[in-house]
């Protein structure tokens, strides 16, 4: 085994697949939430589309470009969102995403690996606060 | 790479030895590995001879400039005006005042931006910038635009990363001002300043140079250019951060309002109205960096003891070597025009890797290079690339920090598992 100085580690087989092959990649037909984001510093870009029934992620899709790193993250991420209750994903914090990927991530590389939250938090923000402003009937 | 013999006007391998032990960053070693650092184009390192002309201002004369009578007072005046005489000999400028200090290059063309810009351009009028600019030179303009109602025309890049000339003088026809970059800080494309001032004077069209990688890296003659505004920074020429010049032309500078006001840009004040100082004091209004003046006049007695001759013609030989290594390698894609265009500033891919991912690699073998859009998103889309690694090369560099790029090059796609 070559020495790569951890660099093995931190691109290890599963995160090349995820970057590779993203799960649940694409988009959806008239998502219930739906959000897209940058990282303007690097140009990272990840939207993601979810159905969300009685309160459950049935189906998610994401759709982005960047790094190995953002890309897996967020793969990952809607790997394990779907059939999740919004109140669970609501729980999902930086550090359950970071222990999801397994590897170590720099500082300089954190806003990479967490934009997929970011951007899920986002679509489910904006969908339950458009929700609780509109007038019941 | 066979380092030039000592009769061309080139560094030798001794000159270099010796540049690099001025550099006291060089010794440092991130995660246990030499630092090479392939980054310049976006803020060079600092020889120990700046480093101690500010050191020395801090300990010995620091005081506020054209303000005390005193003997500190002035010393610290006559360094600061020092540096401002020894900067404009060394881009050929007619008369030191024309030299305004500013933060930055991006501060210097917002100068132009607000101050020549607010009362030269009217409704309609058209400004002329190129696809290849960094938003600092781009953006300014787009606001201009706005604000005032004129519209805004490009000049377009080739496939080969320069400038398309095809359509400039229909492009430069009525138009009232023409900004374009020096050197390009993505490709490395080094453009014909001095045509490109000539087509501008011709359509009566004000030209306004970004010339951020142009004057740390090459002589630089803004006579010869014929152009009518420079803006460049200290930090990317040896120089400390937070000062940089815009030169102009003197007549155009003496009509221009004051950008930024307050004290030390006056002639009388009073209660209802002011008048204001001459050149250059009218454009630096408040405090100074003093300290950052004084740097960068030492920044520039170090270029030009080495020579920018001889500094443009080892980068040269630096980018063409590392051209050739490149191109042997495979699935790697170089940007931008051939070495006959071009300095040193080298925008790569590697495959599928992306340039974040690159750059965390040979980041762990201590290789710095820059990665993402390089302040140039509207040339990364007309590349149709999100984002490149970006190595640049400067007097301080060699060609076995070369071959650690390559070496790192070859470690990343045996990660990602590339051919």
């Amino acid at each position: 085994m070559n020495d790569f100085s951890g660099m093995d580690a931190l691109y290890r087989d599963f995160i090349l697949d995820h970057y590779r092959n993203p799960r649940n990649a694409g988009t959806l037909e008239g998502p219930d939430a739906s959000f897209e984001d940058l990282n303007p510093l690097c140009g990272d870009k990840i939207r993601m589309d979810l159905k969300i029934r009685d309160g459950v992620v049935e189906d998610v899709k994401f759709k982005g470009r960047g790094c190995a790193i953002s890309q897996a993250s967020a793969s990952l991420l809607t790997e394990s969102i779907k059939g999740k209750k919004i109140a669970e994903i609501d729980a999902i914090g930086k550090d359950d995403v970071l222990s999801n990927l397994g590897i170590s991530i720099s500082a300089a590389r954190l806003k990479c690996a967490l934009l997929g939250l970011k951007v899920l938090k986002q679509a489910l923000a904006l969908k339950y606060e458009t929700a609780d402003e509109e007038p019941a009937s | 790479m066979a380092l030039a013999p000592s009769s061309s006007p080139s560094l030798t391998q001794t000159d270099v030895a010796r540049i690099r032990s001025e550099f006291p960053i060089l010794k440092e070693r991130p995660h246990g590995k030499p630092l090479v650092f392939l980054d310049s184009a976006a803020s060079s390192q600092k020889p120990v001879q700046v480093i101690d002309a500010m050191d020395d201002y801090y300990r010995r004369y620091h005081a506020n400039i054209h303000r005390g009578v005193y003997h500190i007072s002035e010393l610290a005046t006559e360094a600061y005006e020092d540096a401002r005489r020894k900067i404009a000999r060394f881009i050929g400028a007619s008369a030191p005042e024309e030299c305004i200090y500013v933060r930055n290059a991006t501060e210097g063309i917002n100068l132009v931006a607000y101050s020549w810009g607010r009362t030269n351009i009217r409704r309609g009028d058209a400004i002329v910038v190129t696809e290849m600019e960094h938003h600092s030179n781009l953006v300014p303009w787009q606001i201009l635009a706005q604000q005032t109602g004129a519209s805004l025309r490009f000049v377009r890049v080739t496939d080969d990363g320069l400038l398309d000339l095809r359509d400039l003088d229909r492009l430069l026809d009525g138009a009232k001002l023409f900004a374009f970059t020096a050197v390009s800080n993505t490709l490395g494309t080094v453009n014909d300043v001095e045509l490109l001032s000539a087509r501008a004077r011709a359509a009566g069209a004000v030209s306004v140079v970004d010339a951020c990688q142009a004057v740390p890296r090459m002589p630089v003659d803004v006579g010869a250019w014929g152009c009518d505004f420079v803006a460049f920074s200290a930090h990317k020429m040896l120089g400390p951060t937070g000062v940089g010049i815009i030169w102009g032309r003197r007549e155009l500078l003496e009509a221009m309002p004051p950008f930024l006001a307050g004290g030390g840009m006056i002639g009388v004040v009073r209660l209802e109205s002011s008048t204001y100082a001459g050149l250059p004091a009218r454009f630096e209004a408040g405090t100074p960096a003093i300290a950052e003046a004084v740097g960068f006049g030492a920044a520039v007695d170090y270029l030009t003891a080495v020579g920018m001759d001889r500094i443009h013609r080892y980068e040269l030989e630096l980018a063409e070597y590392a051209l050739k290594r490149l191109g042997e390698l495979k699935n790697v894609t170089v940007y931008g025009p051939g070495i006959d265009h071009r300095t040193g500033v080298i925008s790569l891919t590697v495959g599928d890797i992306h340039a974040h991912d690159l750059a965390t690699i040979l980041d762990s073998e201590g290789i710095c290079v820059r990665a993402g859009h390089h302040c140039n998103q509207p040339l990364m889309e007309r590349l149709d690339v999100a984002a490149t690694a970006r190595a640049s090369f400067y007097l301080y560099n060699t060609p076995a920090e070369v071959d650690a790029l390559i070496a790192g090059i070859e470690k990343a796609k045996a990660i990602f598992k590339i051919a």
